[in-house]
């Protein structure tokens, strides 16, 4: 009895002195320190501010602010004509300017009952592919270069200007081509762009060769990566992700297949990429391959190109019959939507923008509690946003 | 750097003097929208390449900065942190507004929350229209720059006094 009764006394006094120890552990610690990251750093790709609250190296709470490119487009909207719209809405996300302007399009050309002929879908899908490439090509050496590595990011402007050539040839327009309209499309292709198209995406195949070795099987980037960030499938449906950053955590889900919009992605094969891991080397891993399945998909597309009329019969000034519309499709960075509400009038009554990179971002909150400071850097370029487009 | 302070360094030394900060230009950037891609292509890309201007990218604080372009849209909430760096860069300093959202508001002239010119703030020294400018045209605006460096009176510019940051 007695000596049980000792060894509880020593138990406790190695219980008391324990915690004393954590207390002092804890006072000689470190202190909260609060780290503002932005609003302009170079590894934000754009203005976002983050205030990180830390402890020691580790984030105990993080929120981004945002705000700093607010142009206020959905104001913007209600006092411009449908055609003046497609200029704006360019600017959301400038990287993939293009792929911009077909949701829009697609939503006004529901509420006009019009239908683009098939040439002129046939073209649009094609130049929203390449679009597409020009944005995640950046993307691929963006992230590289956050992660220190300088090199790719001047390899992927070298290589993206094969893109935004043949976008420019087409179009008119190296960053924003403004070239959609109601009905259609203003031009026809260029002679010879076809071909040039093609060869361009070789060159963009190679390209992704390359970085498949060079960044994916890069030792230093899969261990600043691997495991680093990870978006369980279900939480990342419940915050309201997206395009990669969904399909990285396994979900099969991408509105090129999935949605309704009259593109011609039902008559080219292709295939939609998912990874299981859902981490940050996940989701650079599925951009990339579709990246390569994008070229592949320009190629069909050019190949089965249908002869026939551009634009379909509008008139010349455009009003919008009353009525509400919507329509989204998979942007590179995600879902992008428009929901027009007409009143009949040259300007819309209301446009709201639902775009992907808004909702992409509000899992980093969630996402960057618990992580260390060097993966705040990984896991917000590995989420890939643009700041026109949470802003807008 | 009394002597060309108080505008008294002879002229052989002064155009010595502009030759080597003409091609010397450490420029910081301050990218914010469409504008920031295109100057990426210009740093970045090896088919623009800046440092063959003699141009540096990429100081690590604006206070080694010779020259800040800004590029893309300037939003009310984003004045004052460029206020800010105006401020810590050392004399003399240059501006270059890149684009014409940072020019005059662009195609945002009537939006609530964009500030319509850079200018209205701090003093520009080159504009580069375009939406986006092409990469050339920015290269033009910094070649336009560099001649209006190697012309100029060091004294106008050079005040010598300490950084003053509140």
């Amino acid at each position: 009895m007695t000596a049980s009764g000792t060894d509880q006394r020593q138990q406790l006094a190695y219980v008391a002195a324990q915690a004393a120890d954590a207390r002092l552990n804890v006072e000689i610690e470190t202190e909260g320190m609060t780290l503002n990251i932005g609003p302009q750093h170079p590894a934000t790709h754009g203005t976002l501010r983050l205030v990180a609250r830390l402890d020691g190296e580790q984030v105990v709470e993080a929120e981004p602010i945002m705000g700093y490119m607010h142009r206020g487009y959905e104001k913007l909207a209600e006092v411009r004509t449908y055609p003046q719209i497609t200029t704006l809405i360019n600017r959301i996300d400038w990287l993939g300017s293009f792929a911009n302007e077909v949701p829009f399009i697609l939503a006004a050309e529901k509420l006009m009952e019009v239908e683009a002929p098939p040439r002129a879908q046939w073209i649009r899908t094609a130049l929203f592919e390449l679009s597409r490439i020009a944005n995640i090509t950046l993307f691929l050496g963006d992230m590289a270069v956050q992660l220190g590595a300088v090199t790719p990011v001047f390899m992927a402007f070298r290589d993206r200007e094969f893109v935004l050539n043949q976008i420019e040839a087409a179009t008119g327009g190296r960053f924003h081509p403004n070239f959609d309209r109601i009905g259609g499309l203003k031009d026809d292709l260029p002679r010879g762009w076809i071909e040039d198209t093609k060869q361009a995406m070789e060159k963009m195949r190679n390209f992704c060769d390359e970085f498949e070795e060079l960044v994916l099987g890069n030792e230093i980037f899969q261990a600043r990566c691997r495991g680093i960030g990870i978006v369980p499938p279900e939480v990342g449906l419940a915050y309201g992700l997206s395009g990669a950053n969904v399909r990285a955590s396994g979900v099969d889900w991408d509105l090129r297949r999935d949605g309704q919009e009259a593109l011609a992605y039902d008559q080219i094969d292709w295939r939609v990429w998912t990874h299981p891991d859902g981490d940050s080397f996940a989701r650079y891993w599925v951009r990339l391959q579709e990246t390569r399945e994008a070229t592949h998909m320009v190629d069909q597309l050019l190949d089965g190109l249908p002869p026939g009329p551009i634009m379909a019969k509008v008139p010349r000034i455009i009003k919008v019959p009353g009525g509400e519309a919507y329509a989204a499709t998979e942007n590179p960075l995600g879902e992008m939507g428009y929901y027009i509400v007409s009143k009949g009038d040259l300007v819309p009554f209301r446009v709201k923008i639902r775009s992907a990179s808004f909702s992409n971002m509000s899992i980093t909150p969630w996402l960057l509690k618990g992580v260390y400071v060097p993966d705040i850097i990984t896991i917000l370029a590995s989420l890939y946003f643009i700041l026109g487009d949470i802003d807008r | 750097m009394g002597l060309v302070a108080s505008g008294k360094a002879p002229k052989p030394l002064t155009k010595l003097l502009n030759l080597s900060r003409k091609y010397s230009i450490w420029m910081y950037q301050w990218g914010l929208a469409c504008c920031a891609i295109e100057m990426g292509a210009v740093i970045g890309s090896p088919r623009y390449d800046v440092m063959r201007l003699g141009v540096i990218p990429f100081p690590a604080s604006p206070r080694q900065a010779d020259l800040v372009v800004i590029s893309g849209t300037v939003t009310d909430k984003m004045v004052p942190s460029i206020l800010r760096l105006y401020e810590q860069m050392p004399d003399p300093k240059y501006v270059i507004s890149m684009g014409s959202c940072a020019n005059c508001g662009g195609p945002y002239w009537d939006s609530y929350s964009v500030t319509k010119g850079i200018d209205q703030i701090i003093p520009v020294d080159v504009y580069v229209p375009g939406c986006p400018p092409r990469p050339e045209a920015l290269l033009e605006g910094i070649v336009l720059l560099q001649e209006r460096i190697g012309n100029e009176d060091p004294a106008v510019r050079w005040k010598g006094g300490p950084i003053v940051v509140d």
